[in-house]
């Protein structure tokens, strides 16, 4: 469980990246931060591991107060993904890159080569486990990057944009990565612009704007707020604006996906022709 | 774990005389105070040095900054205390590199947090240097607090994977820093390579003579300035030749330190050759 008490925090600049948020997210649940650029996204999740302590308020982790705690200590449960891969990678090659959270939490060298075979091979890595980070692709260094994090099985995982780089199959498959993991009981936080893709998964959305959280919600209701989603300087999936601009044929609101839309045009149509057949 | 003492090299946009004045006399005063304090070495000299610089950072309204760039340097200044010290250096020597680590760092610091980079790119293309060299020296100076971003993003990404830099012996303690500087030049290199692909597509050195809008000019209180600097070296090679300075000697006997063998004793039966 994730707790947030009226979170405030400032930085040593003066600048105030979060002013008053208070979220709860339970174990097991699937959830995306939104926002625009600047809203204070990437200041919260930094909470939740304890690399940033709060100003004002507090962040409990199963219970845990964040300032009673390392970062070390907080990370065995909360695994978080930066966003630039560049920024993390070091070493020769793959597999220690991916072995080295495992050795800092001093497990056994038996257990680290298991599991770091059994992580590249969920992550489709295994054929480059003796390449250098360096010489992969950026979609793949993204991929080494969060197989470095998952290796350790964290309890709750945020990953701070992980679609951007990654192309269309890319994504997808990311995205049956992260249903897969959820299902399994994990936590799954994310930090995201990018709108089709949360439309497509429908996780809980909670969307921030200027250091507060404005809205807070299923995918489906928050997603197809024009006011809310404006505040946020997002644009809604075009899902959502085809629904909005038939709603007068009949097509009901909050729809945000593709498949879910064919449906409900498919029952509209049937609808339509029922009363001409003779 | 902070980077304040980059931060303290970074151009604080205010108004003050210092400011206003010409980038070359701020760049003969830092000179100067670089200079003199790698000709002494004793303490009480050291110290008159630094605390001459200190009216001068009030004056440039950045004292606060100022002072936490030496405080960011607090830690390679004991450092450089203990380094001297346990190799039978003797206290009041230890103390004055000290001293002068933050006699010199001070004297850059003063400088370029008066000194916005487009003047300093602009005294150097006026001093007649090729624009190229001009360029990557302000292009250096501007990439200081990107860089130390930068720094800052790996080490919470590190920390977050378990890496506890506080943790262990000196030796390992070293060691911690690799997840952190590797990731930091490769950037860093990534970056000036596609720096110089965007500067290349923007006809980067096309024309040989390029002109400045705005020309310095040295006023007044310019020459004051450098006149003082000049001043200030001066005296001190000749305080330094002539004058022998009351020094903190007593001080080595009370704080000594010795490793089992006398190091200094069995140097001093060698033969010369």
């Amino acid at each position: 469980m994730i707790e947030v008490e009226g979170l405030v925090f400032r930085y040593p600049n003066g600048f105030e990246a979060l002013r008053g948020v208070d979220l709860r997210i339970g174990d097991g649940e699937f959830v995306a931060i939104m926002g625009e650029n600047g809203a204070g996204k990437t200041t919260l999740v930094k909470h939740f591991n304890g690399l940033l302590k709060p100003t004002l308020g507090r962040v409990l982790i199963d219970g845990v107060d964040t300032r009673d705690a390392s970062v070390a200590e907080l990370a065995r449960s909360v695994g978080l993904v930066f966003q630039n891969p560049d920024r993390q990678l070091f070493s020769e090659t793959v597999r220690e890159e991916v072995a080295f959270a495992l050795r800092n939490f001093g497990f056994s060298e038996e257990i680290v080569s298991k599991r770091v075979e059994r992580i590249l091979g969920m992550l489709d890595l295994s054929e480059y486990a003796d390449t250098s980070p360096f010489l992969l692709s950026g979609g793949e260094r993204k991929r080494v990057a969060l197989a470095s994090v998952l290796v350790w099985d964290p309890k709750h995982v945020i990953l701070d944009e992980p679609t951007i780089g990654q192309d269309h199959l890319q994504k997808e498959r990311l995205r049956d990565f992260i249903m897969q993991i959820n299902d399994q009981g994990k936590t799954v936080v994310i930090v995201t612009h990018d709108v089709e893709f949360v439309a497509e998964a429908k996780p809980r959305v909670v969307l921030m704007s200027k250091g507060e959280i404005v809205g807070d919600g299923r995918a489906e209701e928050v997603l197809s707020d024009r006011d809310l989603v404006d505040r946020a300087s997002l644009i809604r999936p075009q899902i959502s604006e085809l629904a909005d601009s038939l709603s007068d044929k009949g097509l009901p609101r909050g729809l945000i996906d593709a498949y879910s839309a064919r449906s409900a045009i498919l029952r509209l149509l049937r609808e339509r022709h029922v009363p001409e057949l003779p | 774990m902070s980077l304040s003492f980059l931060e303290g090299l970074r151009f604080a946009r205010v108004d003050s005389p210092l400011h206003r004045a010409d980038p070359r006399a701020k760049f003969a005063m830092a000179l100067s105070f670089f200079a003199s304090s790698l000709i002494f070495t004793n303490a009480l000299a050291l110290l008159a040095l630094f605390a001459l610089q200190i009216p001068i950072a009030l004056m440039g309204r950045i004292a606060r900054r100022w002072a936490r760039s030496l405080r960011g340097g607090a830690f390679l200044a004991i450092l450089i205390f203990l380094m001297n010290f346990l190799t039978g250096q003797g206290a009041s020597f230890s103390i004055a590199m000290s001293l002068r680590f933050f006699c010199l760092l001070s004297s850059f610091s003063i400088f370029f947090l008066t000194t916005s980079p487009d003047d300093l790119g602009l005294a150097l293309e006026q001093c007649k240097i090729p624009y190229a060299i001009s360029f990557t020296f302000t292009t250096a100076v501007r990439l200081v607090p990107t860089m130390a971003m930068d720094a800052q993003e790996i080490i919470d990404a590190q920390r977050s994977r378990g890496l506890e830099l506080e943790r262990g012996k000196l030796l390992r303690r070293v060691r911690n820093y690799i997840p952190i500087l590797v990731p930091l030049i490769v950037c860093a290199i990534r970056r000036s390579l596609e720096m110089a692909e965007a500067l290349e597509s923007r006809a980067f050195g096309a024309s040989e003579r390029r002109t400045s809008l705005i020309a310095l000019r040295m006023g007044a209180g310019d020459f004051a300035i450098v006149a003082l600097s000049i001043a200030l070296l001066a005296s001190s090679i000749y305080i330094s030749r002539s004058f022998q300075m009351p020094s903190l000697e007593a001080l080595d006997s009370l704080l000594s330190f010795k490793w089992g063998f006398a190091q200094p004793a069995a140097l001093g039966r060698i033969p010369k050759a």
